[in-house]
């Protein structure tokens, strides 16, 4: 069966480094940066994103619509 | 066997499943990190935008940290006084029966100061949704004590947890209002999940329907954190939440 396989961007300015989105995510592809953005958070990115499903967990939980989900299904062979 | 694509392609070559609704502006949304209120603010919107009526729709913004609703809210909308929004809303309604009308209200404008126009709108069954988010404190001033503040919860008001004896139990607005015949359907939803986020945009949805129908007053209660209030991490907030708000403030549907 064709998998679907998913990818996430995050828009790194916008995030709060909340963390809310990490531990929404079934397949753990989130983790918070070392790294901070111009506000000072440590933002989200997707640390693990061959792991992501397109399953958008992540976008809905995020307060701050930080994330957009994008999906692909290979057609069958 | 199909090929491997990278994240890259996918962003690329799939189709994208969740986008920011227009509804929401791109203002950066005032609220603390992890805060409730921007996934609520979100999912009302969404249903707008489902609906095809943000260009019919006129919201009420609180008082509260929700004040500024209207500069996130991409619709045309109205701030109220504290606690004044079901009767701003009722007169927006009476004045424009054609437009779809909501209040966005927390529990200190909701419960507080804003308990008599919240019942008497509701049972006058003004034909409006109302909605209503629980963080039992009230956020923006600092977390003072709010009438919706568990038995035994610190707030900057009640250092030693809400003695009920001295302040009375944490009111339940929303079943009280579902006893009033011009209530058509009472709910209570939270937003710190993902399958609960999908579960209160339908509640939300229904009760815009409601409007559409003509039934009178839909009250859609999001239980929500403060996590800044509470003085948690968001995370911990929604564990607290889970676990000490919602045996007070059951989810489903009390009414309709
Ligand atoms: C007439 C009046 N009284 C008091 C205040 C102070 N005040 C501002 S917001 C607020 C409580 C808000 O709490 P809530 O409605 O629960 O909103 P939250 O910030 O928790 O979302 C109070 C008492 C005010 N602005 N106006
Ligand atoms: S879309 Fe689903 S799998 Fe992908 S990062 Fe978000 S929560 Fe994880
Ligand atoms: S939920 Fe949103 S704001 Fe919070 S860390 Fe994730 S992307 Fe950033
Ligand atoms: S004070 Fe509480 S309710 Fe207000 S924005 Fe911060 S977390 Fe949200
Ligand atoms: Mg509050």
């Amino acid at each position: 069966m064709a998998k679907v396989k998913g990818a996430i961007v995050v828009d790194t300015e916008r995030c709060k480094g909340c963390n809310l989105c990490v531990v929404a995510c079934p397949t753990n592809v989130i983790e918070l940066n070392e790294e901070v953005n111009i506000k000072g958070f440590n933002y989200a990115y997707p640390k693990f994103h061959d792991a992501c499903t397109g399953c958008t967990n992540c976008a809905t939980v995020c307060p701050d619509m930080v994330i957009t989900v994008y999906r692909f299904k290979p057609a069958k062979a | 066997m199909a090929e491997i694509l990278t994240p890259e392609e996918i962003i690329k070559q799939g189709e994208p499943v969740f986008v920011k609704t227009k509804l929401m502006t791109d203002n950066t949304l005032s609220y603390c990190p992890g805060c409730g209120h921007g996934v609520a603010h979100r999912i009302t919107m969404e249903v707008l935008e489902e609906m095809g009526i943000g260009d019919q729709t006129i919201g009420v913004a609180p008082v509260g940290c929700s004040v500024l609703a209207y500069e996130f809210m991409n619709i045309d909308m109205q701030q109220a006084a504290h606690g004044r929004a079901p009767a701003v809303a009722t007169g927006i309604k009476r004045l424009f029966p054609e437009k779809y009308v909501f209040t966005y209200q927390g529990d200190g404008d909701l419960a507080a100061i804003g308990t008599a126009e919240t019942i008497h709108a509701c049972n006058r069954g003004e034909n409006i949704v109302i909605i209503f988010v629980n963080n039992g404190i009230y956020g923006m001033t600092g977390g003072q004590m709010a009438p919706t503040t568990l038995e035994g919860m610190v707030s900057s008001t009640s250092p030693h947890g809400r003695d009920v004896e001295m302040m009375g139990s944490p009111i339940k607005m929303t079943e009280m209002v579902a006893t009033l015949p011009g209530v058509c359907f009472a709910t209570r939803q939270a937003v710190h999940k993902p399958g609960l986020v999908r579960k209160a945009k339908k509640a939300i949805r229904k009760a815009f329907e409601n409007q559409k129908d003509k039934k009178g007053t839909s009250i859609v209660e999001i239980v929500s954190n403060c996590n800044s209030g509470w003085k948690m991490t968001p995370v911990d907030s929604n564990i607290w939440l889970e676990e000490n708000m919602l045996p007070v403030f059951p989810l489903g549907d009390i009414k309709g």
